[in-house]
Formats: structure tokens, sequence, C-alpha cells
């Protein structure tokens, strides 16, 4: 940004705290606040704060969009295929119509429409009820007959690739692009059921593989994991003359209340998106939704409020899933180390949909000046995939950090020293540092080093992720006569602890505790702001929080600047204060100078401005700030090569987000992160049934997941990475803190037994299987 | 284990029939002890305990999340006694008392569980914290000294997605303490 008169130049802290700080200096808006000196110069930001709605949560008052009741609301249910590839040839709805609970009927795949007739997954929606109660709409979706004309159809991915498997699009049929662009951009070729590839490409891979003293070379694969929100997707829509209100659960008010618009025709005035609670979402809530869009078009039919709740079956089958991938790795490295040259090929599906690539992480992570990779998306009958928890970057790792130990074991180097080597990174280089030292990496023993049965082992695997930002985010900040501060924006809290982070940053500014701010989100009527995927919502959200609160202070500061006799900007706010610089006996209270204001209420809004040293790149209302967020995960297991159970036993993570704002709030992030990716690397796993198409574990239960008596001991350790980008400097942990559990615990379990496992989950069958003690599935 | 004075038992008139006792499908009265609350409403015999808590009761701080008893999100005490109220029809409940989520506190002051979760950050998205509350106030009320493995028993038909498993674990045992104290 140039110093065109529109900036003041500012010197922000910089750097990692525990390396040193230094100073960078910064153009800042002349609107924006001063630069924020490093948490322990701070009262509140950097300090664990109980989370704003904890009390609601505990005591069961929080309202979750499962829980909205609207006068004369009626109950939506969804008619799904029970065929995994159809064509509709007739639907009879009349028996449903007549039933005395039915208020209206929705046909949404029409026979003889080639654009909805055709059906290519079980649980696909076919019609659609709402009804008086639950219980009378599901007795109408009994009612319902449909004609079905079965079509060949494939579940499994390899198959799904030879040349006469049957097909699951047809040109017209066929996603051409996926709004995570992972991987497939628009214009990619369809041959039979392969999109792809995307590719990618830097210097000369065959002269970078013709440098290599060694190559390693290895497959890795990676399951179907679902998101299993505690919460199930759910809307509750009410259609009016006057405009539509829709209480959905969603990861981004702003972002439906804009598909609802369009989707329906109606200005965006006209459409206001609730949220109170959300019950987790980590990217499978992203958007409308196909049942979102039921729900209102039954809405619009019945002239009644709609509400539709997923049960867990549809929630597995039908409402987003972690692709499952196939990749391969070439990797060419000197003997010192350097690598040479990287190849990926990848395949892999999200079912109907796209954006099964394997993300960015054999592209970024490492020092390497040639590249390739081709990625592929396979189409199956499948239900669609969606974003989850870092796509892409969760199953890219699996296969490059377990490349890079194997490349480190090949040049008999450690796997830290050759990460030293080959990653600029100075944060992962300090949080390997601090990480080696906690879990005690002297100690790892030769791989299958133990005598006993029960082998232990210990891994390390790194993560890369994006810094990203909305820019289309913003915020306002009140002050009422009587004292009381609001913070205002149509952002959610989906369990993160968004709400908390902003009433702590205006709190900070405003001199007052963090439970002295009212939090006001999840509601369109506020100004608009950020999603909350891509982890993106502290830092988007955060700066236009801390402006606008520095705005108003300065309103306020006006009123008791004349009270005090004293010029506006030799005053402070400070403990519910506000003071004369350097004479604090000349003072007032926070409320004492509300009492003073000549309206009921002063307000400021604030929007994300650019970061202050730029960004990397700008995509419409998103961007990629100038740094990326590292972290670090050592595991520690047991393998009991007997039985083929691994215990992972201890996990250290030392993350990377900036400046953190509620230590408290993040640690719990990361636990979520880690015991996500522990469930991916040892038990989850979608099962389709290949003669039915039907997923044979859609529930809790069946579809293992891990539990308290699988939670190992986890140590989170934060750095406090300040690069003066934005009034607070803050990036998001969600998607980093998932990245290298499951890669850490394939090293660690490596480094227990000496045998290599490339094929999630690690179920005790697999590792009996690497082991030779059973024959292997496959 | 279906309470004598439950509905389901009390169609006598059937009984005398010779037929099997026969509920419904009409909705039939029921008393149920709420969290100190003698209520009497018509329940359809179908309807499980969480579904009238929620829906007739209007007691949503129990959550539904699969109903089918693998998750305990709808977790409630029968007599003290920590169980899925998705797992149970409304007519079986019978004279036993019900405490849900919203009666656990007395008035304004929190249980200490609460006030421990609260503290230690044992809850993210809230969608299972209702459930994890109950059962380990449950816990706290036979094994008010419980170790870490305790709770985690206690806990592990729970299902958190968000992962606050640890800091579960820690706000129990604090709050062991604190009751103590």
């Amino acid at each position: 940004m140039a110093a065109d008169g529109t900036t003041r130049t500012e010197k922000f802290p910089s750097g990692i705290l525990s390396v040193g700080l230094g100073e960078v200096e910064r153009q800042v808006p002349l609107d924006e606040p001063p630069p924020l000196p490093p948490n322990a110069e701070l009262a509140v930001i950097g300090k664990p704060a109980p989370r704003q709605d904890g009390r609601a949560k505990v005591t069961g008052a929080t309202r979750f969009t499962v829980d909205t009741n609207l006068p004369g609301m009626l109950h939506g249910r969804i008619l799904r295929a029970t065929l995994p590839h159809a064509e509709i040839r007739a639907i009879d709805i009349s028996a449903a119509a007549r039933h005395p609970g039915v208020r209206t009927v929705l046909v949404l795949a029409r026979p003889g429409d080639s654009a909805t007739a055709v059906v290519r997954y079980f649980g696909a929606p076919v019609a659609a009820v709402a009804a008086v109660s639950m219980a009378a709409a599901e007795e109408a979706l009994r009612l319902i007959r449909v004609d079905y004309k079965s079509l060949p159809f494939v579940v499994d991915m390899d198959k799904a690739r030879e040349p006469a498997a049957p097909l699951v699009h047809d040109a017209a049929s066929a996603p051409v692009g996926h709004p995570s662009g992972f991987p497939a951009p628009h214009g990619l070729p369809l041959n039979g059921n392969v999109r792809g590839p995307a590719t990618d490409s830097r210097g000369d891979v065959a002269q970078g593989f013709a440098q290599a003293d060694t190559v390693v070379e290895g497959e890795y694969r990676t399951q179907v994991q679902t998101h299993c929100c505690l919460e199930p997707h759910a809307i509750v829509a009410d259609w009016r003359a006057d405009g539509l209100t829709v209480h959905i659960s969603t990861q981004f008010t702003a972002g439906v209340r804009h598909e609802l618009a369009e989707a329906f025709g109606l200005p965006l005035n006209r459409v206001r998106v609730i949220v109170d609670g959300m019950g987790g979402g980590f990217g499978s809530k992203s958007t409308l939704g196909d049942y979102g869009r039921i729900a209102v078009g039954l809405s619009r039919q019945a002239h009644a409020p709609v509400c539709i709740i997923l049960d867990r079956q549809e929630e597995q089958m039908t409402a987003g899933n972690r692709p499952g991938t196939w990749q391969r790795l070439r990797i060419g490295a000197r003997r010192d180390g350097s690598l040479t040259a990287i190849s990926l090929l990848s395949y892999g599906t999200a079912g109907v949909a796209l954006g099964a690539g394997v993300g960015f992480v054999a592209q970024g992570l490492y020092d390497c000046p040639n590249f390739e990779s081709a990625q592929h998306d396979v189409f199956i009958n499948a239900g669609p995939g969606c974003a989850m928890r870092a796509p892409g970057n969760t199953p890219g790792a699996w296969g490059m950090e377990q490349a890079i130990d194997e490349l480190a074991e090949r040049l008999a180097i450690d796997p830290l020293a050759l990460r030293d080597r080959i990653d600029s990174s100075p944060v992962r280089r300090e949080e390997r540092r601090i990480g080696a030292e906690r879990i005690g990496w002297r100690r790892r023993h030769a791989p299958g080093a133990d005598s006993g049965s029960v082998k232990r082992g210990i891994g390390v695997a790194q993560s890369y992720w994006m810094a990203n930002v909305q820019i289309n985010s913003s915020c306002e900040v009140r002050v009422m006569r009587d004292g009381a501060v609001e913070v205002l924006s149509s952002v959610q809290d989906i369990g993160t602890g968004t709400g908390t982070v902003m009433a702590q940053v205006v709190a900070e500014v405003l001199g007052l505790r963090p439970e002295e701010i009212t939090v006001r989100i999840g509601d369109t009527d506020f100004p608009a702001g950020p999603p909350s995927y891509g982890s993106r919502a502290t830092a988007s959200i955060t700066p236009p929080a801390r402006t606008a609160a520095w705005r108003v202070l300065q309103l306020l500061f006006r009123e008791a600047a004349f009270a005090l006799n004293a010029a506006s900007a030799d005053l402070v706010a400070r403990e519910g204060r506000i003071l004369v610089r350097d004479q604090p006996a000349r003072s007032m209270s926070f409320g004492e100078a509300a009492s003073r204001l000549r309206t009921d209420r002063i307000s400021a809004v604030a929007s994300r401005s650019e970061d202050y040293g730029g960004y990397l790149r700008s995509m419409g209302d998103a961007a990629l700030a100038k740094q990326y967020l590292g972290g670090v995960q050592f595991a520690e297991v047991a393998v009991d090569t007997e039985t083929g159970i691994v215990r992972v036993e201890r996990v250290v993570a030392v993350q990377d987000c900036g400046r953190p704002i509620n230590p408290l709030q993040t640690e719990s992030q990361v636990h979520g992160g880690i015991l996500m990716g522990l469930s991916y690397a040892l038990f989850e796993d979608r099962i389709l049934d290949q003669l039915t198409g039907r997923m044979v574990n859609p529930n809790l239960e069946q579809y293992k997941l891990a539990g308290p008596c699988e939670t190992p001991a986890i140590e989170v350790m934060l750095l406090e990475n300040y690069q003066g980008n934005s009034a607070t400097d803050a990036y998001g942990i969600a998607e980093p803190a998932n990245i290298a559990t499951a890669p850490a615990i394939g090293n660690a379990v490596y480094n227990a037994i000496g045998v290599r496992l490339r094929t999630l989950p690690m179920t005790p069958a697999v590792i009996l299987a690497a082991l030779g003690k059973i024959p292997s599935r496959s | 284990m279906i309470d004598a004075t439950s509905a389901l038992m009390g169609q006598a008139e059937a009984a005398e029939s010779g037929g099997p006792p026969v509920a419904g499908p009409a909705p039939v009265p029921i008393t149920l002890k709420i969290n100190g609350i003698t209520r009497t409403l018509q329940v359809e015999p179908r309807m499980t305990l969480a579904e009238v808590l929620r829906g007739l009761l209007g007691l949503t701080g129990t959550k539904i999340a699969c109903n089918r008893g693998a998750c305990s999100a709808c977790t409630v005490w029968l007599d003290g006694v920590a169980v899925c109220s998705c797992m149970m029809l409304a007519i079986e409940v019978g004279a036993r008392n019900v405490t849900t989520i919203e009666g656990l506190a007395s008035g304004s002051q929190l249980h200490p569980v609460q006030a421990a979760f609260i503290e230690h950050d044992a809850l993210q998205c809230g969608f299972c914290t209702p459930g994890l509350v109950m059962s380990c106030a449950a816990l706290l009320e036979h094994t008010p000294d419980p170790t870490p493995g305790d709770v985690q028993a206690a806990i592990s038909g729970h299902f958190c997605r968000c992962g606050t498993y640890p800091h579960v674990v820690s706000a129990t045992l604090a709050a062991a303490k604190a009751r103590k104290a």
C-alpha cells in the first residue's frame, strides 16, 4: 500500500516471540487503530477467557437450529432414492397428498425432465413433504410410489476408472468446477468417470530426477471420512409475502443469504439468515444445501414455516464427506537431503461431486525446484463430498509426510534434521525445536527396535495451510448511554469461540472486561461477516472488531475530553475508566463517560481492510495472506503386534495462528483437530456395499470414531507469531491442527513396527496384514 | 424395567379382555415428574422420552443427535441414573424422577460440573455438552473422588466431534475437588 495521504507509517512487532521479536514498518489506514503490542503487554487479548456463551451451553439454554419452533411450523421430510443409479419413470404422490397431516408435497426428481429424472446415488432426493408432525411426514413418505428404472452403477473408485465402467454422469450432468477449487477448475477434460487432470508444475522434473542420488516412491490411500457434526443439518424456512427468514445451522450466514436471494429471485434485504447455537460443521455446512432449498420450496408452497432436520442416516449418506484418495508420490533427493524433484499423481473421489484433490502439501511444504502434479476426480455413485477440515491437505499430508520420513531413512538422516534442511519456514523450524524437546525425540529408537509384542514408536509430521482472509467482513460496535457495549456481525460461532474473541478484542480497546461486552452475531440483519471455514473467521473479523471499537472510542473520548478538560488525543481507556494519559487522577468511569452521550447510542462500523503488507493473492471476497500457517505434531504410539491394535498414547502439537487471542479456546480447537486426525488415522471409514451401492454403516456406532477412551495425552504449544498484517495479526487454527496428526501417527507406527503403512485407516486387520500375520484383504 | 405405574402397564381394560396390554396409537395420558415438577400430558405411546421433553415440554436442552443410543447427547437422569432418553418411550418412565439439563442447576447457582465446564472450556459447539454434563454430574453422585479413568469410562458412550474430551476430564476432576472443598 503506497503512502498516499490515506495511510500513516507505523512500526509493528515482528517475528516469533520465542525466537526474538523485531520491528516491521507498515502503512496503516488513517482510520485504523495503532499497532497492537505483543500479548504480554495486553490486558485481555492473549489471556484465557471463558466463552461468552458458556453458561447458556452448559445449562441447555442455547437455541440451536434444531430447537427452533415457530408458530404453525410444519415438519419436512425428504424421500430419498433407494437405488444408487436409476431413472425415475413415474412418481405417484396422490396418496401422500391425501394424508390428513400433509400440507404440501414437492416432486424433486421429475420423470421426463433430463435435468432431474436420473438419481445418481443411494439417498439422492426424490420428493419431499411438509406435514403437521414429523410422524405424519414419515407416514406420507411411505405413501409415495416411485417407479425406478435401475441403471448400472459403480461405487468403487478403481473400478470407476476402468474404460468399461458404468458412467455416473453424462456430459450435461457432470459437474465442471468446484466451489472450493480442489482441484478441478473449469474446463478440465472428462474421460469416462474421470475429470482431469488438473496439473501444476515448476522447473524440470525429468532433469530433477536425473540429478537425484536417490528416489523414493510410494502409493498412498485414504478412505472417505464423514463430518459427523453432532447437530444434524437443519433449517427452518419461513417464506412470507414480505420476505424470507431462514434459521439454518450454517457456517456462513451471509453466504446463505446470497444463495437464497439468487435461487428464489429475492433482493438481499428481503432475505434474513439466522443461526444462534451452531452444532458443528467442519466444512459440511458451508452452503445452503439441497435440503435447504427444499425447505424453502416447501414453505413457499405451504404458506407456513417448514423445518427440515436430517436424520443420522441422511447425514452419513448425503450431507457431505471428505473424499477418498489414491496418491502416487515420487521424490528425488541428493545425498545431503536437498530435494531435486517431486512428482505427484492422484485420483480421488467425491462421489457424484468434484473436489477430491490432495491439496498443496506436495507443492508447497518443502523447497524443491522441480515439481509436477496431475490430480484427477473420479465420479462414483455415492453421496457428494465437500470441504472437510483442511480439504486436500489432510489426505495429502498422509502421503507426503510419510514419503519424507522414508527419504530420511534412506539417506540415514534424522527426520527432523532432514526437515531442517528442506523446509525454509522459520515457523516450523521453531516448532520442531520446541516439539522435539517436549516429546523427548532423543528417546526415539530404530524402527521396530522394541523386543516385546507391544512395540512403541515416535513419529513427527508437519502441516501447511493458507492464511485465508475474507475481505468482505464487517462488524459494528455500539455503546449505549448506560455504558452497555455491543459487538454485532453476521459472523457465526460454530463452536470455535468466535464471539468470545470478538468480545476480547473489543474489551481490550475499551478498557473493559470481555464479559462486559454483549456479542450479537449469527444474523444477517447485522453487518455481513465472514464464513467459518478456511480457518478464516478470526483473521477476518477480529481486525474490523478492533477497528470499530477504536472508532467508537474516539466518539466517546470527545464527550469525556470535554468533561475532563483534556484533548481527546490525550485520553486512554483502561480498567473500566477513561483517563488522561500520564495523569491517572484525571479520570472518569467508562459508564460515566457514556452517560454524557447526547444520543442513546453511538456506533461505528468497520470492514476488514487489506493486510497492511498486502496479499499474496486476492480472489473476489477472499484473499491469501503473505504467510502460511505452520504446525508440527509428534505422536507416540504403542502397537500390539498380536492384536494389531494401535494406541496413540501421547500427542505434542506445536501450532501457529499468528497472534493467539484466547489460548484456552485455541487449545480446545487443537484438541479437536488432533482427535479428528487420530480418528481418521485409526478408525473412520465410510463403507459402501458393492452390490447395492448403499452405505452399510450410516450411523455413529458402526461408523467407528475415536472416543474418550482412545484420547491420548495431548500437549498443545502455541507460537506467538507477529507479522504486522492487520489490526490484530490473528489467524485461524482449525484446519492446521488437523493436517499433521494422521501422518505423525503413521510415522510413529513405522517407528514402532518397522513396516510402513500406506493405507488409511490403520485398523487391526491392516496392521496384522502388514506384519504378515493374516492375509491382506486387497 | 417398566415401572408398575407406567401407562403401558396401566391398560387394565385390555389386560382384562384377555389380550396383551395395548396403548395407542392415539395419545394416552401420562404423568411425568420432571425437574421436581409434576406434569400431566397426552403423549402418543410411540414417542420417546427425548421427543416428549423437546417437543411437548419445550425442554430443548436435551439433544437428539443419533436417535439410537450411540452418542449419548440425549442423556438425562432417571432417579439419578444417567440414561439415553432417545432409547426409552415416555410411557415407560412411570413414577421415576426425570432430571434434565435444565434442572441441574439450583436456581442461578450452577452445578459444580457446569461451572467447571465453563472454566476449563470443556465445550466447543456445545451440542453434546448437556449430555456430557449430565453424565459427569451423575458420576460425581456415586464416585465423589474419581480418577481420570473413571471420568473417561463415565463418558465413554458420548461422542463429541469438537474433541472436548481432555477438557471434560479435567473439568470433572476439578468439579469433584470443588464439591469436597
